[in-house]
């Protein structure tokens, strides 16, 4: 039982012997990666559209999990919270790009990063002010999302699936798939694909910059929206998810930063890889592994493969 | 009126490229310089001291080892926390592995511990800048912070997981651990942080600075120039993670007396950026205004307030504080990139005129 064999093998006669805890790994993984997928998909939206490198998109998701919960609490109705929630989200969009993104056009792309943190801390200092620092329940029945889980007598073991993550999962499909129509054949997905190719062609074709903003901080509140509902729903709603939010910057890396199929597939190969490599790999390195797995993958993609899986050659080689 | 250059003649390079070419500002930092040593510690409380002046000034140099990597080389770095926490921790195996050296020896050893650490996590900068090269540092952040928690070796297996800052003597006076006091500490940070500025600037004044702001100007003309990237990146890395580490050290060994891996965190990163951006990137002075600015900030406003007889609690003060600083940041970013310095170098140029403008 040499190190060498308890790294190269035994993993796998692990696999090999108790495949549903295997297929249970793996459907984890890729519940999680899927998160991770939606909240990339935030960012891509955004800097395929406005070159803005979004960092406060991982704390967009907690502040519209929060205001929709907060909402709740005080006595609003389910659905009229989410309205609301979805009204806070439009006017976040409207007041970023009035006071954030519009001052600062034509600053260097590192500039705006930067701006973005700014925002990430206003966002939190903001969604705490209001509704308190306490973690709260995601509202799940009231918008009648499943509850419980299935469980499945296969392979030799159990396996059990939330039926909540089935949701999520469809929903974020019909989302994507939503997504995709709206950038392939509307009028404003076109000028969106647009403005995301040039800014100044677009805007000597009559597009404005500040409407395609506004509306593409909108959809990526929206996703956030989304996100927070499934995030929310499997832990609490608080600003302790924002750690987590931040893998979603490997899974950027990882699918490359202007590709829709990019985040999706990046999430689920940064999901699935971090929770078999805790699973499998992490007890001998002293386990809590996935807080950098995704990071160090991310560090291995940038030295070989900048441009991620799927994005354009378009990085600045130094 | 008092802030006129009038009459002082350069006659020499030397005297015209001085740091401090005129006389009032020669006069204005020995002035500060006299306050730092001599009245602050006799007039000042511990309150002062312990809670104040320490930490302002440990975060100061923190701020400046990222301002020369991240204002002066244009290499936005997110692993700050993680940087200052190898020179913690190197300073605390050091010193109970060899407890009869200089404690302060030790302090400015594990700074190159921070250094080396730095170079290697530096290195994907060869290829990648800008916000690539951030993610990159992140990954820094998260490894380092998980090793300070995995690895007991690290804190000498003790059961809570966190260092503690063993007694430590100096010529017969107790410098670390519990019983030492407010000024012995404060007097070691303060010698500490300004011979390592002093450094600093010169770093900055001379070659190596100049080839750091090519480099962040514009990488391929400075390349052009005859500047080799890599080794000039590789050396701001080294020296802005050696001025994280030594301030890390401080911060366990000088100011808290113990810690855990999540002093180190990602927000500890974030505080020193804020720091620099609002002080003002590339700009020794800038990171000590930032630091001033974004350290005392949450102070004025937790004690301010019950004052005029408003209570305060003190979530809502952590609130109030995130709210201010992230708007200060952007406002900053969008009126003022350059920062609290640039404001005090347009301050100054009002002064020469004053109080006749025409």
């Amino acid at each position: 039982m040499g190190p060498l064999y308890q790294i190269f093998i035994d993993p796998f006669v692990q696999m090999g012997t108790a495949p549903d805890l295997l297929v249970q790994t793996l459907w984890e993984g890729m519940v999680g990666g899927m998160l991770y997928a939606l909240i990339a998909l935030g960012f891509v939206l955004i800097f395929k559209a406005s070159g803005v490198f979004n960092f406060a998109q991982g704390i967009m998701v907690v502040f519209a999990a929060l205001t929709l919960v907060g909402l709740y609490n005080v006595g609003v109705p389910a659905f009229l919270a989410l309205g609301l929630t979805i009204a806070v989200m439009f006017g976040l969009a409207f007041v970023v790009e009035r006071l954030v993104l519009r001052p600062l056009v034509n600053q260097p792309d590192i500039i705006l990063f930067m701006a973005t943190f700014g925002l990430t801390y206003f966002l939190i200092g903001a969604g705490e002010f209001v509704f308190g620092g306490d973690p709260k329940v995601m509202i799940t029945e009231q918008l009648f999302l499943p509850k419980g889980a299935v469980t499945y007598k296969a392979l030799g073991g159990i396996i059990s699936v939330q039926k909540l993550d089935v949701a999520a999962a469809v929903i974020a499909s019909v989302m994507v798939a939503g997504l995709a129509v709206f950038f392939s054949k509307t009028r404003i997905g076109r000028a969106l694909r647009a403005v995301a190719d040039s800014h100044a062609a677009a805007l000597s074709v009559g597009i404005s910059l500040e409407q395609i903003w506004v509306i593409v901080w909108f959809a990526a509140g929206l996703v956030a929206l989304v996100t927070g509902i499934f995030w929310g729903a499997r832990s609490d709603v608080s600003f302790a998810l924002d750690v987590i939010a931040l893998k979603a910057l490997p899974v950027l890396i990882l699918g490359g930063l202007t590709s829709i199929p990019g985040a999706i597939v990046g999430g689920l190969i940064i999901g699935i890889g971090e929770k078999m490599w805790e699973f499998y790999w992490g007890p001998l390195i002293g386990g809590g592994t996935d807080a950098w797995f995704a990071y160090v993958i991310a560090l291995v993609f940038l030295l070989f493969k900048p441009q991620g899986l799927f994005g354009e050659k378009i990085i600045e080689r130094v | 009126m008092l802030y006129r250059e009038a009459g002082q003649f350069k006659t020499n390079y030397t005297s015209d490229q001085a740091v401090f070419p005129i006389l009032q500002d020669r006069v204005g930092i020995l002035v500060i310089l006299a306050i730092a040593f001599v009245i602050i510690p006799t007039t000042g409380n511990d309150f002062i001291l312990n809670a104040v002046m320490i930490p302002f000034l440990i975060f100061a140099l923190a701020s400046i080892g990222l301002n020369l990597l991240t204002g002066y080389t244009g290499q936005l770095s997110l692993g700050t926390g993680a940087f200052m926490g190898v020179g913690a921790y190197a300073c605390y195996k050091l010193t109970t592995i060899f407890p009869d050296v200089n404690i302060i020896i030790w302090i400015i050893v594990s700074g190159f511990f921070a250094a080396g650490t730095g170079v290697v996590f530096g290195l994907p900068a060869v290829r990648i800048k800008g916000f690539y090269l951030a993610i990159a540092t992140l990954a820094a952040q998260f490894f380092l912070e998980w090793c300070f928690t995995r690895i007991p070796w690290l804190y000498n297996y003790n059961v809570s997981a966190a260092i503690e800052v063993p007694q430590r003597e100096l010529f017969g006076i107790i410098v670390t651990g519990p019983r030492a006091t407010a000024e012995t500490r404060y007097y070691i940070v303060l010698a500490i942080v300004v011979v390592m500025t002093w450094m600093a600037s010169n770093i900055v004044h001379g070659r190596i600075g100049r080839m750091w702001m090519a480099v962040r100007d514009m990488d391929i003309a400075a390349e052009l120039m005859g500047i080799r990237l890599l080794p000039t990146k590789l050396l701001a890395f080294a020296v802005s993670s050696f001025y994280c580490g030594v301030s890390g050290a401080m911060m366990v060994f000088l100011w808290y007396g113990g810690a855990e891996s999540t002093v180190f965190n990602i927000n500890q990163s974030f505080t020193i950026l804020f720091m620099i951006i609002i002080g003002g990137l590339g700009s020794l002075l800038g990171s000590f205004l930032g630091a001033a600015l974004i350290y005392i900030l949450p102070i004025i406003l937790r004690f301010v307030p019950p004052e005029f007889g408003i209570p305060v609690h003190a979530a809502t003060v952590e609130h109030i504080t995130f709210m201010l600083v992230g708007a200060l940041i952007v406002l900053f970013l969008i009126a003022e990139p350059a920062g609290l310095a640039r404001l005090w170098q347009i301050g100054k140029q009002k002064l020469r005129v004053w109080p006749f403008p025409y």
